[in-house]
């Protein structure tokens, strides 16, 4: 078999991190290429890459396509020599039809006008190829996220595709339909097409992949033959074989009493309400434990917090919370604050700031009572609370009345962290902390959380980075699919066992 | 870690020091102040004086009256990320009411009186349900308000005008406060002034609110000063307290010449002061500007944003209420025509005075001070005899210019 492409000395940085480093990836024609990695290892900015989305000149490296050097400037470019890319996120517009969908930007017709019956039947044709049998005027609001992406393959063959890249294509999709999705890409691989598979299931993987490269902090780690019965374990210690630093603080905790207890916690998708998306969870957190909550991106971890925060996400939320033995009520975002409960989110510009505001007005801000007597507010007392956690968080700002939009994200983070300490919680959920924070920044973040469980809280520390959960929790549980699916000590935690209960579940 | 620090703190953006940096920062709310100031010396030259002769700006207060009573509202509306296209529907529909209710059955003022605010309080809290908590958008459900009780009124006033009305209930809009003071002390200062008449109270009134505002003014700068926070220049702070001052003094002399305090003028300021006092220092208020600043962020800090949206609906309704009272009272008269177009005037009070239709953001004295600048612009080119044509022009132009002077404001320092 020839290669159809040959990605050579690809580097690509942003501001403050090389995202690719020298990277080199060679795709055999008519394989299915599998490339994994962990978050944040620099797959989907690489894919990126190839596509035009970074066009050339914004990175270093060759590419060479079908023989030839290629210098992509776009999207539009890439496309027309047949690479097709689909991402995690589908790109359908869900008020136009399957047809109206898959000719959007190549309608089918003359001088602007489309000719409908042509696009219809060209529809029906690609729609029989991924096995649909919508009707092409189907509106894509109204069919599964399944079936939307299989439109969007069929989209794809649509433009003559000879690269298909699929970019965690089974991420949102339930166990039937991603089985009919991988079934479909072996099917196109029998009438030639090449794909390349970017997927965190190493079930799937080997599935159906005839290759699998691994990428780690932005570089090649190994390219490896999939069908000569490659095992799990190697690709996992492929992925996750980084050396540890000393990237956290020392502690020096002492986990007492259960504090928080969560049972048979169940919540049901909001909007596809036949979907179960936290299944029979339980868990419990201790008084100063830090216990970290691991998992993939859209294994739950978020839904599974917010849910238990006042039902701040989720449908037909059932189970009980305790803290220290006695069952509270979560049903609203005020009770769960009531009870004793914080939560910061893992987005902290859109959902934990108002950051047109200043650094005093976000930090009173979920506990008003606390600076004020019938309804008024003591502004001089709320400046001084402001103050006080400003000097105990060491948020760096010329004055409390600076407008937290102006701050860097470590400052932002400390400022959403003061905002729930306000309330004096006993236990607080802490959502992705150090996302997007500088490493610098991130030290201190561990060195508060440490601080925190030290007073005696129960820290809850949901993470996709797993070195941070290892470095800071005293309990990890790994959740998978929805489902807390493992619980390990940190004496029996590491990288290899985390990811191999998340793989295999 | 020393690299980081510095990294960190470059990012952080230190306020300039200095005037300039201070009014480039400030330059909003000095900009109304200054539009208002020039705008009123402009008509006050082209008119030949009459725009600020006694009878006119007692006048102009009285004519904007109903126009600030809503901009209250609409702010606090406004500013939880909403809009209320119905208040002018509203307003004269409640006119109307209180009309049928005087006139056809009889009922004393007081009783209209508290039937009115009921049912506008009403009103308001029946559209603030829908869009509080069926997340319809305000626009939508509002302009849905602002048809139905056009048509309300109309089919309540039979397509007649409906009046006149009990002399007790003309004296909210037209009458004026009593003079308390003996007739004598008041008569021996009309030689001194070179005036027929001068009512003491009023003097007594004004210049007690002047010395309450300094001495306000000047107790949070001492207070500000003690806590670090950042303030404006003294050299500020005294120029923009002595043109207040100058001004509360010029329109007290002009009302004490004339006939005294307008009953109206009491509510307006009464209102005002509350509203003011709501937004800028109680938990509730507080609440609106997070809402509207970033709602979500609200929500997941336990606020119960639902409630407020519907809260600053049912008081805008209130309020509405409020000034169609005030109105009719005015005119003597409900006509099916009252209040017809008036939310356009009151929403654009409301932005010249510094909100965001995107909501978080504006003051109600911004809002008051917006309702006077339309207010004088629209009789000060009455007086000038510009035809009604000119004038929407004019005030559309003026409303852009406002919203594009934040927008440059806001994108050149951020």
């Amino acid at each position: 078999m020839d290669t159809i492409l040959e990605m050579r000395g690809i580097s690509k940085r942003f501001p403050g991190v090389k995202a690719l480093d020298n990277v080199t990836f060679k795709v055999r024609r008519g394989e299915i290429h599998a490339l994994v990695g962990e978050n944040g290892a620099g797959k989907s900015t690489l894919m990126k890459v190839l596509s035009g989305v970074y066009p050339h000149g914004e990175y270093e490296g060759e590419i060479v396509y079908e023989g030839e050097p290629v210098a992509f400037r776009d999207i539009t470019d890439s496309e027309r020599a047949g690479i097709i890319i689909i991402h995690q996120e589908l790109a359908l517009i869900p008020q136009l039809s399957i047809a109206e969908n898959i000719f959007l930007g190549n309608e089918r017709g003359r001088r602007g006008i489309i000719d409908w019956r042509e696009a219809n039947r060209r529809t029906e044709e690609l729609l029989a190829k991924v096995g649909l049998k919508e009707p092409p005027t189907t509106l894509v609001d109204t069919i599964g996220v399944g079936k939307q992406q299989l439109v969007e393959i069929a989209k794809a063959l649509s433009k003559d595709v000879k690269l298909l890249i699929l970019d965690e294509p089974t991420a949102a999709l339930q166990e039937t339909d991603s089985r009919k999705l991988l079934d479909l890409m072996l099917e196109l691989k029998s009438h030639g097409v090449t794909s390349i598979l970017i997927s965190h299931k190493l079930g799937e993987v080997r599935y159906v992949a005839d290759t699998v490269t691994v990428l780690r902090d932005g570089m090649t780690v190994s390219t490896r033959d999939a069908k000569a019965g490659l095992s799990e374990d190697i690709i996992v210690r492929d992925m996750v074989g980084r050396d540890m630093t000393h990237r956290f603080p020392e502690h020096n905790r002492l986990p007492a009493e259960v504090l928080l207890e969560v049972e048979d916690w169940s919540v049901w998708h909001p909007e596809h309400t036949d979907r179960k998306v936290i299944k029979d969870a339980s868990f419990t957190v201790r008084a100063g434990e830090v216990v970290g909550i691991a998992g993939l991106m859209g294994s739950g971890r978020t839904e599974l917090a917010m849910s238990i925060f006042g039902r701040a996400w989720g449908h037909r939320v059932s189970g009980t919370v305790k803290l220290r033995g006695k069952p509270i009520d979560v049903s609203t975002i005020p009770r769960a604050i009531e009870a004793g409960l914080s939560y910061v989110t893992e987005d902290r510009k859109s959902l934990g700031l108002v950051l047109d505001e200043t650094i005093r007005f976000n930090t009173t801000l979920a506990n008003l009572d606390g600076v004020s007597r019938r309804g008024v507010l003591k502004r001089n007392e709320e400046t001084r609370i402001a103050e006080r956690y400003r000097d105990a968080l060491a948020t760096r700002t010329p004055s409390v009345f600076q407008k937290t939009v102006n701050l860097s994200g470590g400052n932002q983070q400390k400022v959403v962290l003061a905002k729930w300490l306000f309330t004096a919680p006993d236990v607080l959920i802490l959502d992705e902390p150090t996302r997007g924070i500088d490493v610098g920044a991130k030290y201190e973040i561990y060195t508060i959380i440490n601080q925190l469980a030290e007073e005696g809280r129960g820290i809850v520390l949901i993470s996709s980075e797993m070195h941070e959960l290892l470095g800071m929790c005293d309990r990890i549980y790994v959740m998978s699919k929805g489902a807390l699916v493992g619980e390990l000590t940190a004496a029996e935690a590491s990288q290899e066992r985390i990811m191999s209960l998340i793989v295999s579940n | 870690m020393a690299v980081v620090d510095d990294v960190d703190r470059a990012e952080e953006k230190v306020p300039a020091k200095g005037i300039a940096a201070y009014l480039a920062s400030h330059l909003r709310e000095y900009g109304l102040l200054l539009a208002l100031i020039v705008v009123m010396v402009f008509f006050q030259i082209v008119t030949d004086g009459t725009l600020l002769r006694a009878v006119n700006v007692t006048n102009l207060l009285l004519q904007n009256s109903y126009i600030v009573i809503m901009a209250l509202g609409m702010l606090i509306v406004i500013v939880s990320g909403n809009i209320d296209l119905s208040v002018g529907s509203v307003m004269g529909f409640i006119g109307a009411l209180a009309a049928v209710l005087m006139v056809h059955h009889g009922q004393s003022v007081l009783v209209t009186t508290l039937v009115c605010l009921g049912i506008g309080g009403l009103i308001g809290a029946a559209q603030g349900y829908w869009v509080a908590y069926w997340k319809i958008p305000s626009f939508i459900v509002t302009l849905a308000g602002m048809l139905v009780f056009r048509g309300l009124s109309l089919w309540l006033l039979e397509g007649q005008s409906v009046g006149p009305f009990p002399r007790e209930f003309q004296v909210i809009a037209n009458g004026f406060v009593p003079d308390i003071f003996p007739e004598g002390i008041g008569a021996a200062l009309t030689g001194l002034f070179d005036v027929r008449q001068v009512n003491l109270l009023t003097l007594a009134a004004g210049i007690a609110t002047t010395v309450a505002i300094v001495w306000l003014g000047m107790r949070q700068r001492s207070r500000n000063k003690v806590y670090g926070i950042e303030d404006e220049p003294f050299s500020f702070f005294v120029a923009r307290n002595a043109i207040i001052a100058a001004a509360l003094i010029f329109i007290t002399f002009k009302l004490a010449t004339f006939r005294g305090l307008p009953n109206v003028l009491i509510t307006m300021s009464v209102l005002t002061v509350i509203y003011a006092f709501i937004t800028s220092s109680t938990v509730i208020g507080r609440r609106i500007y997070a809402l509207g600043g970033n709602a979500k962020a609200a929500k997941l800090s336990g606020i119960k944003t639902e409630r407020l949206t519907f809260l600053a609906f049912t008081n805008m309704g209130v309020l509405a209420a409020a000034a169609g009272l005030v109105f009719a009272a005015r005119l003597n008269t409900a006509t099916p025509k009252a209040g017809f177009a008036l939310e356009l005037d009151v929403i654009a009070a409301v932005f010249i005075g510094g909100a965001s239709m995107s909501g978080g953001v504006g003051t109600i004295i911004g809002a008051v001070v917006g309702a006077f600048l339309m207010g004088v612009l629209n009789n000060g080119m009455s007086i000038m005899g510009i035809g009604i044509d000119y004038q929407q022009m004019i005030k559309g132009l003026v409303l852009l210019a406002a919203v594009i002077f934040d927008v440059y404001n806001k994108t050149k320092r951020g």
